[in-house]
């Protein structure tokens, strides 16, 4: 027994320093705006993304009636570059790049009873709109863990609805459903500080990063993370590339 | 030999509860710093502390000491019961996304959840409801942290006329109700059997011609269901889709789906009210 509390006790300690660890940061000044680039690729055969039947709503059939609509979960390009991969700075950011969210304010639309984009990357903090172009209704409902702070929501947008504008309070990765169109299946990447988003080729540029040492986290919503270190100084972009292997 | 197996596993069992516990889950020293709450409803004061006995009495067996819905009827009873740590709530005068205020609160225990386990706990009195609001709402850290969202307006009743019973007809159709209510109300839309509420279990729409809505069943009551929704279930706000003038219109038109006999469904029958065509071209809504 008396083991056990030694052991409970040492654990603790532990616990303690590894949490002191994390919250630890360098302190950079933003003398001048850097970039970190890349390229996330997929290695391996792509995983085979599942149709969707649209029937049960024909507008939804009608908009697609020319392409076979397929899941999301998996982009991959033709080169092997992975789509819709998040990169943010996990570790190193402080003071004035975290404190300002980003002015911009990106769209999510939904179109063709599809959510484009797929995953829409943002700041805490930072407004974004929800749009629709469709002729039919949608109720757009991301279901955040409200111990976050982030609060659940569910709108209605009937075609024609004016857009939705929002933000969220914490860094969380949020799925978003629309329960009219249950294959409707997207993200808000809510995360702190400077962030990108991969194209169709897989590639990103994160901007207004201040020069220093950082930790780049590259999330993927079924492949999981992939961190990487990367040193921005005040000459040319700073590169990390990422590759998700399958299974 | 058998003990330092026992002990191993019982320190892995610590190792993988620890951090658990300590991220995830409210402990009864969350609960008990915030033992201090209170509700206040008309001029009733309630206390979280003094609503113990009641709670634990009539409550526990569904909601669980803890708050999360998990009491040792949860296995039986379907729709399952709150989680109060998540302060997310079906019926609320306030926006989808916000709070509950107390009001709200002590209205759903009074009223009941038809075609629930929760029945009205009319036998409360004041006081009693009152302090199980603010025991309610010590479960969830949101309550200590936000304030409730502004209670939605809603404009004095008019008058119920065929125009406007033939004017809801139309909201109905270009809000799109019948995606799962179906045209005539009965919880057959196409997009019915596929609903799910926000911890992804099964959940049927309001079938209009039968029982009471969940969350009352006076007009106002029907208003403010569609202009907040009920958080937590697929059915979405559309407060900013639906003029509150043509709210009231929308409410008389619901009021022809339900089989208890009203002045709007007479007048419906009057007019040969048809259900809604859902092959007619969408309408957009001109508030673009």
């Amino acid at each position: 027994m008396k083991n056990l509390q030694k052991l409970a006790a040492v654990l603790m300690a532990v616990m303690v320093v590894l949490c002191g660890a994390l919250l630890l940061t360098h302190d950079v000044s933003a003398a001048s705006e850097g970039k970190i680039s890349g390229t996330v690729k997929y290695e391996g055969t792509p995983p085979h993304m599942r149709g969707i039947d649209m029937s049960k709503d024909p507008y939804c059939a009608k908009a697609n009636a020319s392409t076979s609509p397929h899941m999301e979960n998996v982009v991959v390009g033709s080169g092997g570059g992975l789509e819709n991969v998040v990169l943010y700075i996990s570790e190193g950011l402080s003071g004035a790049a975290l404190s300002q969210p980003a002015t911009n304010v990106p769209v999510f639309d939904q179109k063709n009873c599809e959510y484009t984009p797929h995953v829409l990357a943002m700041d805490v903090g930072q407004t974004f709109k929800v749009t629709t172009s469709d002729q039919t209704a949608h109720n757009i409902h991301p279901n955040p863990n409200p111990m976050t702070g982030n609060i659940p929501w569910n709108q209605s947008q009937p075609p024609g609805a004016p857009p939705v504008e929002k933000s969220w309070k914490a860094p969380e990765m949020i799925e978003v459903k629309c329960n009219i169109h249950p294959w409707m299946h997207g993200w808000f990447a809510v995360v702190k500080g400077p962030y990108a988003t991969t194209d169709a080729n897989g590639n990103y540029t994160i901007s207004n990063v201040p020069p220093g040492n950082y930790t780049v986290t590259a999330w993927q919503e079924t492949l999981g993370t992939q961190t990487a270190k990367v040193t921005v100084s005040g000459a040319g972009p700073a590169k990390a590339d990422f590759t998700f292997k399958g299974k | 030999m058998r003990m330092t197996r026992h002990k191993s596993l019982l320190c892995m069992a610590v190792v993988m509860v620890f951090p658990l516990a300590s991220v995830a889950q409210l402990t009864k020293a969350d609960f008990e710093s915030r033992i201090g709450t209170e509700s206040h409803i008309g001029n009733v004061t309630g206390h979280a502390k003094n609503a113990q006995y009641d709670y634990r009495r009539y409550c526990v067996g569904c909601h669980g000491d803890r708050g999360d819905g998990m009491g040792e009827n949860f296995p039986w009873v379907d729709p399952k019961p709150r989680d109060f740590q998540l302060g997310i709530f079906k019926c609320r005068s306030t926006p989808t996304g916000t709070l509950p205020t107390d009001q709200d609160l002590s209205d759903t225990i009074g009223r009941g959840l038809d075609r629930s386990n929760m029945p009205p706990w009319n036998v409360f009195t004041d006081q009693q409801k009152a302090d199980l609001v603010a025991w309610v709402k010590h479960f969830s850290p949101r309550f200590a942290s936000e304030k409730p969202g502004t209670p939605i307006q809603i404009p004095s009743e008019p008058e119920v006329t065929a125009d406007r019973i033939k004017a809801g007809r139309e909201v109905f159709a270009r809000v799109q109700c019948w995606k799962c209510h179906g045209v005539t109300g009965e919880a057959n839309g196409p997009s019915a059997s596929t609903l799910q509420d926000d911890l992804g279990r099964p959940i049927a729409p309001f079938n209009f011609t039968e029982g009471r809505p969940k969350c009352g069943s006076s007009d106002q009551d029907l208003y403010r269901i569609f202009m907040t929704g009920l958080d937590g279930t697929p059915m979405p706000s559309f407060a900013d889709n639906i003029k509150p003038d043509e709210a009231w219109d929308l409410v008389f038109y619901l009021r022809t789906l339900m089989s208890e006999p009203s002045k709007e469904k007479a007048i419906a029958k009057q007019l040969g009210l048809k259900p809604v065509d859902t092959n007619a071209p969408a309408q957009p809504s001109g508030q673009q």
